[in-house]
């Protein structure tokens, strides 16, 4: 399993509500429920996918963040998961709001823009970069609204919710993001892992 | 045609009261099952069939010797796997394959019923086989299952009885049903009122049947099942054994005499009363307004895991209706799945054999059995 799934997983205490936004093939939520014995419901926009998790005996419902999280009451869920899809959203904010209005807290984890292999891609070469995280051309790529670790941060002061927990992945390594290392981890993680409330 | 010898029927001794009032005894439920029932008594699937079908789920139907409604999707190894799972299935009451229905003689006056008979709704319909649960001993349906029609009882069924099944899958069908979908009812219902032989509903009495008018009815309805592309890429505008146009109202076109074969055997199977009345019964069902405008309170009393599944091509039951089901469970925080599943062939979909339905089917419940 992937590691950003294992820290994912370490963060959720046992036997909550949670609910996991984009939830691909369920990989997440199997390891959710077997380690934690939580409740865990998924919605995924990908009917293959659907068809994957129901296969494997998780309640998933076919459906966008954007248009179907309206259909669930404020704090239904102790946790919402949100896998590295904010950068793919029209209006983040937005997306955010709906995911702490839903859950008392959010996990989201966003591939970080300000990764010293993305700035130098794009330094040296002049192109829009493409790496291991970031596969996509820019005409092709989901990705619409990339942030860096420093923006997310930034953005959560702007928007106004609280950022409980950041972790920095770096070459499998786990790592607190804080203000005095801040400028680091936006150089050389690859992914960041926040955990936030409203 | 001598159908009784073939099949099962229960004598519901128990008075029913029915929505309209009136309230029936002594009357027959007929039934069929599948697979064989466990010792815990809990692998049993209530099955609810739709418009025009019966308790025949698979296998050959004895009365009309062709493949059984859902024959695709029940069976043995097949999504509901009749080798592990016990099925059951009721003809609707109302229905004409033996269940208490119009053509059915009024012990009062020894008269066929005709549209003497009580106008019933799809909560008559469950309230009627629910007492197939007590006739098997059994506490708690492992599902209820049921496409269109099928799908309304599935709901109305677990608004009911919230305790009497742990897996519920209401598939292509709605809460409510639509004015479209009432009109299209009212067609079938005015095509066959307009068949002289009909003679408001006497026809059994006359020894006459008003064929035209049903075969028109079903005409219409079945051009609703289907989807324009289905239409579109199976018959286009090819001609009917011939070369050229006729210039004259024969079936020049293949729709044409694919829809009028249609129509014929339909009316060798069904009765022409019985489709009155169950197209009312459906277009009676609103079961957002049974609980005074808020779906979700029809289902907060269940348990039960929910499964829905719509189609993309199916504008008679489109995916929207079935999401609302979705979102007011949602709303109460109820366990529940679902799936829209890509296929061009209209709301018959459910019926006909699609691989990802039939697989996400077979997934859902033989994972939730494993996990009940």
């Amino acid at each position: 399993m992937k590691t950003e799934y294992k820290i994912i997983v370490d963060l959720i205490e046992e036997k909550t509500r949670v609910l996991d936004v984009g939830c691909d093939d369920g990989t997440l939520m199997e390891s959710l429920k077997k380690n934690k014995n939580v409740d865990v419901r998924g919605i995924e926009i990908s009917k293959d996918k659907v068809q994957t998790c129901v296969s494997k005996g998780l309640t998933v419902i076919e459906g966008n963040a954007e248009l179907d999280l309206k259909q669930f009451p404020n704090d239904s869920f102790d946790y919402v998961v949100l896998g590295q899809t904010l950068q793919a959203f029209v209006n983040p904010e937005i997306v955010i709001k709906e995911l702490l209005r839903v859950g008392k807290k959010a996990i989201i984890t966003i591939p970080n823009f300000g990764h010293w292999k993305v700035r130098l891609n794009l330094l040296i070469k002049g192109t829009m970069p493409i790496t291991e995280s970031l596969p996509n051309d820019w005409y092709n790529t989901p990705n619409i609204h990339m942030c860096t670790i420093k923006d997310f941060v930034k953005f959560s002061k702007i928007i106004n919710f609280k950022i409980f927990k950041s972790l920095a992945l770096t070459n499998k390594n786990i790592s607190n993001i804080n203000n005095s290392n801040l400028f680091y981890k936006n150089l050389f993680a690859e992914l960041g892992i926040f955990l936030i409330e409203k | 045609m001598n159908i009784k010898e073939n099949i099962k029927t229960l004598v519901i001794k128990k008075p029913l009261k029915l929505d309209c009032g009136k309230t029936i005894n002594n009357f027959p439920l007929a039934y069929e099952t599948y697979g064989s029932l466990n010792k815990n008594k809990d692998n049993a699937i209530l099955v609810f069939h739709a418009l025009t079908g019966d308790q025949f789920v698979t296998g050959i139907n004895p009365v009309t010797k062709k493949d059984g409604w859902w024959s695709y999707a029940v069976g043995p190894n097949k999504s509901i796997d009749t080798n592990k799972y016990f099925v059951i299935c009721a003809n609707v009451i109302g229905g004409c394959m033996g269940s208490f229905g119009p053509s059915h003689k009024n012990p009062d006056t020894n008269k066929i019923y005709g549209t003497d008979f009580p106008v019933i709704t799809i909560n008559d319909m469950v309230n009627a086989q629910v007492n197939l649960l007590d006739h098997f001993e059994i506490k708690k349906l492992f599902s209820v299952v049921g496409g269109s029609m099928g799908g309304m009882q599935v709901l109305q069924f677990i608004s009911n009885y919230p305790d009497k099944a742990s897996t519920v899958v209401p598939i292509a069908c709605t809460s409510s049903h639509s004015a479209q979908n009432i009109a299209f009812n009212e067609l079938g219902r005015q095509a066959i009122a307009s068949d002289h032989n009909w003679s408001d509903g006497k026809y059994l009495s006359n020894n006459t049947l008003p064929d035209k008018g049903l075969s028109v009815a079903r005409m219409a309805a079945h051009i609703t099942y289907l989807s324009k592309k289905g239409l579109q890429e199976k018959f286009g505008r090819k001609l009917q054994e011939r070369d050229a146009l006729k210039f004259g109202f024969d079936a020049d076109f293949q729709i044409e005499s694919y829809l009028r074969y249609q129509g014929s055997v339909f009316v060798d199977r069904f009765d022409a009363n019985s489709y009155l009345y169950i197209t009312r019964a459906m277009d009676y069902f609103d079961l957002v307004k049974q609980f005074d405008g808020n779906l979700s309170n029809a289902f907060k009393k269940t348990k039960a895991k929910f499964f829905v599944i719509s189609f993309t091509s199916d504008w008679l039951y489109p995916t929207q209706e079935n999401k609302d089901i979705v979102i007011a469970l949602n709303a109460i925080g109820a366990d529940v799945g679902f799936v829209e599943i890509k296929s061009d062939k209209g709301h018959d979909s459910f019926l006909l054999d699609v691989p990802d339905f039939l697989k996400t089917l077979k997934n859902f419940l033989d994972k939730s059995y494993i996990e009940r």
